[in-house]
């Protein structure tokens, strides 16, 4: 059983106050606190370790490349990736996937061919696909969902085709909570000679992630996400791809040898990964890596499927309030997102009156504009969980938005 | 639960009346200028209507929006406050209301604060800057009017 207490301790934020009340972080999904250690981590590489990586003959340089390098392959064994080449670092989930437009996509999409994607894709799996259909001639085709926002894959025989190039998919929805089967639609866009990309921005910081076991051909997250810094993230790729792949970027530490006229790339994964590094935020997400799997993955997959139904049947009290809960009823089917709406007040003055209570929720689209309108709304209030989280905290959201809600409609009615 | 300068927010009087009772929400007819602005952060929208007379002042007003108390609000306010301003006057309205919000220099705040209380309705809005994230939905109003005109010249 896990300590929830415990956990909390290592985060010091989690003991400050806002406006005047503890604070409770909900906004998970859109980035999470970090451990003490993960900022140790950062200090000590600053203090004893600093110098750039993979050039000096130097101790520091030799020292700093052995950490950097070892954070990649603690990274690669919490995805079950195996060989560490075939985790490239990036900025975040939306570099990841730009790389994947630019180096793979647009040299392997043909004209008339399709992509595949959810109509729940955050604007990071979305905006890229359009771009590349824009320049080239290619579909965008949409596996349809049902009113609970969970994927209707009695179509999909004619969705996925002969002449899909890529299915992109995001693995939990951080707009509706939504966990999709990747595994079984990854098979099916093999069976069809289909790329399978999984956007895991969401799923890698809170469940058992084993891309080999997906068999998926490209995996993005985000290391800010999973209690790491802001700044660094993640591709994922079988390494055959990224031979063939070229270069994202061009320029120092990503060449073999470089002349005048031309130059030749580096092996992986230095290929795609150009000029100085993050190297000090790889490090401290290698200390995220150490604290999750310390934890057990497990064990956080357990905890927060029983904080987040404990959540749902708490939120029966905003229902019968006339409020709206988005996403799969079947707790089976979501992680712990809950997003809602709250008859009479906005998200936006919802959002503001629980900052006052010192409860941090986000509100708006979640970068998820064209979902959140299907929704037929403009906005909604989003509470996100991760480890920390407390059925006591849940308790005082709960209150918190029957209180604004009250306080809304007898000031405004 | 303590919520503090909220109450003065969203219990202020012009606030909660333009909230509950949105003025000239009726679409002029044959108007001059149709505008709207989004906010792409909130989704929050805002449209006006406006029919001037013979001396390009603005006559009628129509304003309809989507959204947040304050944005709903701040259109309502700043509806009641275009009749009988020429458009010049709005641009320098509108202005001058962004600036008295967006002031942080610690002297500016202080002349801001002054000014604020001879803006009549107006002046309601002018709380809204202690809650910073909120601004934008005060001045969305503005945002909308100010793309109107300038796409007219």
């Amino acid at each position: 059983m896990l300590d929830v207490e415990k956990i909390r301790d290592d985060f010091p934020i989690l003991s400050r106050e806002v406006n005047g009340h503890p604070l409770v972080y909900m906004d998970n999904a859109a980035t999470t606190q970090k451990p003490r250690q993960v900022i140790q981590a950062l200090v000590d590489y600053y203090e004893n370790f600093n110098a750039n990586v993979h050039r000096g003959v130097h101790t520091l340089s030799m020292e700093a490349t052995d950490m950097y390098e070892v954070a990649r392959n603690k990274v690669a064994k919490f995805i079950n990736a195996g060989d560490p080449d075939t985790v490239i670092w990036t900025r975040n989930a939306s570099e990841s996937l730009n790389l994947v437009a630019h180096s793979w996509a647009k040299d392997n999409i043909e004209s008339g061919d399709n992509i595949v994607l959810t109509p729940m894709e955050h604007h990071s799996n979305l905006v890229p696909w359009q771009e590349l259909a824009r320049d080239k001639n290619i579909n965008i085709r949409y596996i349809p969902m049902d009113d609970e926002g969970v994927l209707d894959l009695s179509t999909i025989d004619s969705i996925i085709d002969d002449h899909t190039s890529l299915v992109s998919i995001v693995h939990m929805s951080n707009a509706l909570g939504t966990i999709n089967p990747v595994k079984e639609l990854c098979d099916l866009a093999h069976s069809k000679g289909a790329m399978f990309l999984v956007d895991g921005a969401q799923s890698v910081p809170h469940m058992v992630i084993d891309v080999k076991e997906i068999d998926c051909d490209f995996m993005a997250f985000s290391g800010h996400k999973m209690m790491g810094p802001t700044g660094i993230g993640c591709l994922y790729a079988k390494k055959n791809l990224l031979e063939g792949m070229e270069p994202f970027l061009t320029g120092g530490e990503m060449v073999l040898e470089v002349s005048y006229e031309e130059a030749s790339w580096a092996d992986l994964p230095m290929k795609f990964e150009a000029g100085t590094p993050n190297i000090g935020d790889a490090i401290a997400l290698g200390a995220a890596v150490d604290y999750l799997e310390n934890i057990g993955m497990e064990n956080v997959d357990e905890y927060e499927r029983e904080l987040t139904s404990y959540a749902m049947n708490k939120f029966v009290d905003v229902e019968e309030e006339g409020g709206k809960l988005f996403g799969p009823r079947n707790p089976t089917q979501r992680g712990g997102i809950i997003s809602f709406d709250t008859p009479d007040i906005h998200p936006h003055d919802l959002g503001t009156l629980l900052d006052q209570m010192g409860i941090a929720v986000r509100t708006g689209h979640h970068c998820a504009m064209p979902l959140v309108r299907s929704l037929g709304v403009s906005a909604t209030s989003r509470a996100s969980f991760y480890v920390y989280n407390t059925k006591q905290e849940v308790d005082i959201l709960v209150e918190g938005i029957l209180e604004a809600m009250r306080y809304f409609r007898d000031g405004v009615r | 639960m303590a919520l503090g300068s909220l109450n003065d927010l969203y219990r202020d009087k012009v606030i909660l009346d333009h909230c509950r009772h949105p003025r000239n929400s009726v679409v002029p007819n044959s108007p001059d200028i149709c505008c709207e602005a989004v906010n792409p952060f909130c989704g929050d929208e805002i449209r006006f209507q406006l029919k001037l007379d013979y001396k390009s002042r603005i006559k009628e007003v129509g304003f309809q929006g989507e959204g947040c108390a304050i944005n709903q609000a701040a259109g309502s306010i700043v509806s009641d406050s275009l009749i009988g301003l020429t458009l010049n006057e709005v641009v320098e309205l509108s202005k001058n209301f962004s600036n008295l919000m967006r002031a942080s220099l610690p002297e500016d705040v202080v002349a801001a604060d002054k000014e604020a209380i001879n803006l009549g309705e107006l002046s309601a809005l002018y709380k809204v800057r202690e809650f910073p994230v909120r601004v934008k939905c005060a001045l969305l109003a503005w945002t909308a009017l100010d793309k109107g005109i300038s796409d007219l010249a």
